[in-house]
């Protein structure tokens, strides 16, 4: 066309990056890469190919990692973490520094080698993922410097095996790999078999950074290797990609004691309310949905638009989709690129062409005619009963439904088995702030949508995984407390051939579920005897039915949330002032239960934790994170919702009352599964609970065999978390149970705990665990 | 509906648009408008990175714009021979030899805009050109002077040739709220314009928030301004990606309604380029090739021109270009 003719028209036309300089690296590096191990690249082994999906041309032969090479690796990551850790934090720091510093002289060479390899946009590359990693190497360089000074306590877990998706190829490495490393960690990195380039780039940059060998190995290949680093000798797992992998991870890692970070699969709700900036908020849905074609695990993917103004809304949306720019993301005037791969854009088509509800759009903007490409799609009309609602497409494809009032909008936003992200559009500050702290996600966004930040935490709740990346909060995922942790003897009960009592007015000890006392559902009751042999009573054997009954009474009592932290303080303190009034009569119960005379001590420092939640209730304060836009990212800690735990089998009233002072003064329901061998200090405690101002259903206590209430408890779908301290080792058990809902597990891997401690006994790691960060992105500003 | 009958030249279609009568205040529709500052901000942000023209594409979009630009002067010390310049250089914005290069003769700017005393010089220096004349009015730029004279002054320019007058509202209008005073006022200027075009500026750097800037856009339109503009050049903050993007937004939402296209002219601030063709972009993308025309987009600058002077020979020789070897205006 002549100047005259563009003149006319006025296209844009092509305005191609540059490739010469990514490519002529694929050529000096051989085409062919080995895998990264120990500080240099390995021969090159059985490859496969790696492909551009704009064009199908293969960039490079990358290696399938065998067992062999994963072993290597971990070993030379087990070899090089002491002498890593003990560098210590500024050391750490001048290397990650370093490794921040190379990210960005090399950054157009990173961005433009991710997108020949993933698809992606230049812009989305250049702009955003590149310096997001960048800016986590950065934030982390500090993290390392401050290490012994901010978390004195802790020290490194170790070996930490990373695997990350396509998606976010090097900010996903990045994610996983500068918190380990400033922490003190080595690690064992896979990236995704069609997206491995990046990683290997970097791998060339930790060489120049000066990183350790053996500090950051990199394995290549597909997910056979990736089961071979969860099944290796390492200390924790680090994943990111679908809800079925992290399952699958986690049935295989239950009961290793390996720690486990899952971020997963999401279908997050995009919120429109009528008073919206309704352009900013279609204008926010290409940040959401249409960011990296849609393949985001945060992905505004879920549209609720308040019935008033859907009609209008949808046809904005409609127009604005039909401007975006469709085509290879080396061009630097494209909105959205390629679908990462052949594989994926034919599941794409297979659940948008399964689908006959509603109406689908598909954008009327040129789409190329080769190549992985998938129009934006919009499918309006509708309902939370379709599938395409509750199914995660993973693809540039938005779903959508009306709602009417706000508590509706919240209502259709939880109502699904995920809970990543949420975006609110509402230019009221009331109703804004009020809807985000209701919806069910680790990130909230208001008046905008898919921002991060190193500072600010990222991670999910129910099935989009558990643990948080990014800030203070994640670095508990690549720490434990310092010290060694004795191993736990099964603490049993006693028994005799007498059976005569000890007292002999008998009280009946039953289950308390709801606020009340009732029988046990099967009807059957264990005696209990003292060392002597004497009878002290029964307690009742709770089932399964008992647990289900216990889990619907605390989630009646789901308003407990809601209550201030000092009204939860003043109800901790009044159970503490009632066992006060007691505290002989619980003194001689435990002395009689567990034949030791520690009852008097036991009761005191059951008093002094109840104290010690009390005085948490209203200070566990959240936090404004220095996010680098003009607006707050606020990390919120919310209750996680319903805990169960099998308490200590040592302590009767003090190993109850460790789990569910700190559970109930962050706001969530407990059902507690007492003592094992001695019941009757809790059954006792009933009473304690009733005269306190408990509400109903906030505390319910089970007695029985942890072993048998164990899987009911952790494959129940409508528990948010299972702690065990049990001298039952249940660990295996409940974490592969626990994989059906993902919820969070805090298990004692068969060690022991000090209870009586105050260090080991009760704090910040209850109170971690009692609580969900959530970070509430709020930019403002006006005029 | 009237139609303009402003002469037409090869690349002013200004016969085709059906003109904006305008409509009753809908204060319900005023109070609805929402603009959201830092999602607006967002995408103003992103857009540079977004869009991107190279070669043979620049270079027909940076003579686009030269045919968007209202080549202003507005000083004090203009006086008829500096005007003659301007309008010489509104005939020829660009050397010949590199129009010629790039298949462009012909082309000429948008129109001239000068003060009320110069528009009889300007529409003579521009006989046959095709070239319109602006004037500013209406007490330009405070737009503080009595009424009565305010719109006495709009029939003076019109009665001395001036095709287009650049009105400025009452900004206290709009900083109290007031609605209907501001459309009364800016209706009675429309009328005072019969048939020239007007364009309403709103001083968008003194209306303190972008609510402000949307709410105000959809009451001039609907008293019937032809254009919204942003600035007069002399406020502190002119023309702005943000503001430009909340007023285009208010324009589309106008033509979403009635079916009416409204002009938009970003005025101040613009000298680069490269922010010439992100403006372009930006209108592209939000309302649509049609308000990639003259007579829906004008650029208000001084200086931008000579910018897109030097972009341009470095088009067609591939070497960087120097200020004097362009004519000045």
């Amino acid at each position: 066309m002549t100047v005259k003719e563009i003149f006319e028209s006025m296209e844009y036309g092509p305005a191609p990056e540059g490739a010469a300089e990514a490519l002529a690296w694929l050529v000096d590096m051989g085409d062919s890469f080995g895998h990264f191990i120990d500080g240099n690249f390995t021969p090159v082994g059985a490859t496969f190919e790696t492909r551009n999906p704009a064009t199908g041309n293969v960039l490079a032969n990358v290696t399938q990692g065998t067992q062999a090479d994963v072993d290597a690796a971990v070993a030379a990551a087990r070899k090089a973490q002491g002498k890593w850790a003990k560098l210590g934090g500024h050391g750490r720091a001048k290397v990650l520094y370093a490794i921040a510093r190379l990210l960005q002289k090399h950054a157009r060479l990173f961005a433009v080698l991710e997108t020949l390899d993933n698809g992606k946009p230049i812009r989305e590359s250049r702009d955003i993922d590149i310096p997001l990693a960048q800016r986590h190497f950065y934030y982390h360089a500090g993290m390392a410097q401050l290490m012994s000074s901010e978390l004195p306590d802790r020290e490194a877990l170790g070996v930490c095996g990373q695997i990350v998706p396509w998606n976010f190829p090097l900010l996903m490495l990045s994610w996983k790999i500068a918190p380990a490393l400033a922490m003190g960690n080595t690690v064992v990195l896979k990236p995704a078999e069609y997206t491995s380039l990046t990683a290997l780039l970097f791998a060339d940059i930790c060489r120049q950074a000066g990183v350790p060998k053996g500090v950051v190995n990199i394995v290549t290949g597909d997910g056979a290797v990736g089961e071979m680093i969860v099944n290796s000798d390492v200390d924790k797992i680090a994943f990111t990609g679908s809800t079925a992998v992290g399952r699958r991870i986690r049935e295989a890692t239950a009961g290793s004691g390996k720690g486990l970070t899952l971020e997963l699969g999401g279908k997050s709700p995009y919120i429109v309310f009528d008073d919206a900036d309704l352009d900013s908020a279609v204008e926010g849905l290409v940040d959401a949905i249409w960011f990296n074609q849609g393949q985001v695990c945060c992905a505004g993917s879920r549209l609720l638009v308040q019935e008033g103004v859907a009609d209008r809304f949808y046809a904005k949306l409609r127009a604005r989709m039909d401007k975006l720019r469709v085509g290879n993301g080396l061009d630097k005037c494209i909105d959205v690129g390629a679908i990462v791969d052949p594989v994926q854009l034919d599941q794409i088509k297979a659940k948008v062409g399964g689908n006959n509800a509603g109406t689908t759009y598909h954008a009327t903007c040129d789409m190329p005619v080769e190549g992985c490409f998938y129009p934006p799609t919009l499918i309006t009309g509708l309902t939370p009963a379709d599938t395409l609602m509750q199914e995660e497409i993973f693809g540039p494809v938005l779903v959508s439904t009306t709602f009417r009032t706000p508590s509706e909008a919240v209502e259709v936003a939880n109502n699904t088995r995920y809970g990543l992200a949420a975006t609110v559009w509402s230019e009221n500050i009331n109703l804004a702030l009020d809807i985000a702290p209701k919806l069910v996600a680790g990130v909230v966004w208001i008046n905008g949508t898919n921002m991060f930040d190193a500072a600010a935490g990222f991670g999910g709740m129910r099935e989009s995984g558990f643990g948080r990346e990014g800030g203070w909060e994640g670095l508990q995922a690549y720490t434990r407390p310092k010290g060694n942790a004795k191993i736990l003897k099964p603490v049993v009960a006693f028994t005799t051939e007498d059976g005569h009592p000890a007292d002999p007015l008998d009280r009946t000890a039953k289950l308390y579920i709801g606020g009340k006392q009732s029988r046990p559902d099967g009807g059957y009751s264990n005696p209990v005897f003292d060392r002597s042999g004497k009878l002290l009573g029964h307690s009742s054997i709770a089932n399964r039915k008992d647990v289900r009954n216990a889990v619907e009474a605390a989630n009646g009592a789901k308003g407990w949330g809601k209550t201030t932290g000092h009204l939860r303080a003043q109800i901790l303190y009044y159970i503490a002032e009632n066992l006060s009034a007691r505290a002989n009569e619980f003194a001689d119960r435990i002395n009689h239960l567990t034949g030791v005379r520690s009852g008097a001590k036991e009761v005191e420092a059951s008093i002094r934790r109840l104290f010690t939640y009390a005085a948490w209730a209203d200070k566990l304060d959240g936090a404004a994170k220095g996010v680098p836009i003009r607006g707050v990212a606020l990390a919120m800690n919310e209750p996680v919702g319903t805990i169960a735990a099998l308490c200590d089998d040592e302590h009767p009233l003090l190993g109850l009352i460790s789990a569910m002072a700190p559970a109930i003064a962050m706001g969530n329901r407990t059902v507690l599964v007492a003592s094992e061998p001695f019941p009757l200090a809790a059954t006792d405690f009933y009473q304690v609970l009733e005269t306190s101002d408990v509400p109903g259903g906030v505390v319910n206590i089970l007695t029985g065999s942890h072993a048998q209430l164990a899987p009911t408890l952790a494959s129940h779908m409508d528990i948010d978390a299972v702690w065990s301290f049990s001298s039952t080792d249940l660990s295996a058990e409940i974490e592969r149970a626990a994989a059906l809902n993902l919820k969070r597990t805090w298990v004692n891997n068969g060690h022991a705990r000090d209870w009586m401690d105050r260090t080991a006994g009760e704090g910040r790691a209850f109170l971690n665990a009692a609580t969900e960060v959530k970070t509430i992105w709020i930019p403002y500003g006006e005029g | 509906m009237t139609t303009t009958t402003d002469t037409p030249t090869a690349h002013l279609p200004q016969t085709v648009e059906a003109r904006n009568d305008g409509l009753p205040l809908d204060l319900s529709w005023v109070r609805s408008v929402h603009a959201n500052t830092s999602a607006i901000e967002r995408r103003a942000a992103t857009l540079p990175g977004r869009r991107s023209v190279k070669k043979d594409y620049q270079a027909a979009w940076l003579c686009r714009a030269i045919s968007c630009i209202d080549l202003t002067t507005l000083s004090g010390d203009d006086t008829q021979g500096r005007v003659r310049r301007l309008c010489g250089k509104a005939r020829h914005p660009v050397r010949a030899d590199i129009l010629d290069r790039l298949g462009m003769t012909g082309l000429t700017t948008g129109a001239v805009c000068v003060y009320h005393d110069m528009v009889a010089t300007a529409v003579e220096a521009l006989a046959g050109s095709g070239i319109p004349v602006a004037a500013v009015s209406t007490g330009f730029p405070a737009g503080l002077s009595p009424l009565h004279l305010r719109l006495a002054e709009i029939g003076e320019s019109v009665d001395a040739g001036a095709g287009e007058i650049d009105i400025v509202i009452s900004r206290r209008h709009v900083l109290t709220q007031n609605w209907q005073a501001l459309y009364d006022e800016t209706r009675a200027m429309r009328d005072a314009c019969g048939d020239a075009h007007m364009k309403a500026i709103l001083a968008t750097g003194e209306l303190g928030t972008l609510r402000n800037v949307a709410r105000a856009s959809v009451v001039c339109m609907m008293a019937g301004a032809d254009f919204i503009k942003t600035s007069t050049g002399k406020e502190p903050i002119n023309a702005t990606l943000p503001v430009t993007l909340t007023m285009i937004r208010a324009i589309r939402e106008y033509y979403e309604r009635t079916g009416i296209r409204v002009g938009y002219k970003p005025a101040g601030g613009i000298s680069k380029a490269k922010d010439a063709i992100t403006y372009l972009a930006m209108m592209k993308d939000e309302l649509g090739d049609r308000w990639l025309r003259p007579d829906l987009f004008r650029f208000g600058a001084s200086s931008l021109l000579g910018d897109i002077e030097r972009q341009l020979e470095h088009h067609v020789t591939g070497a960087y270009s120097a200020q004097w070897r362009h004519a000045i205006g």
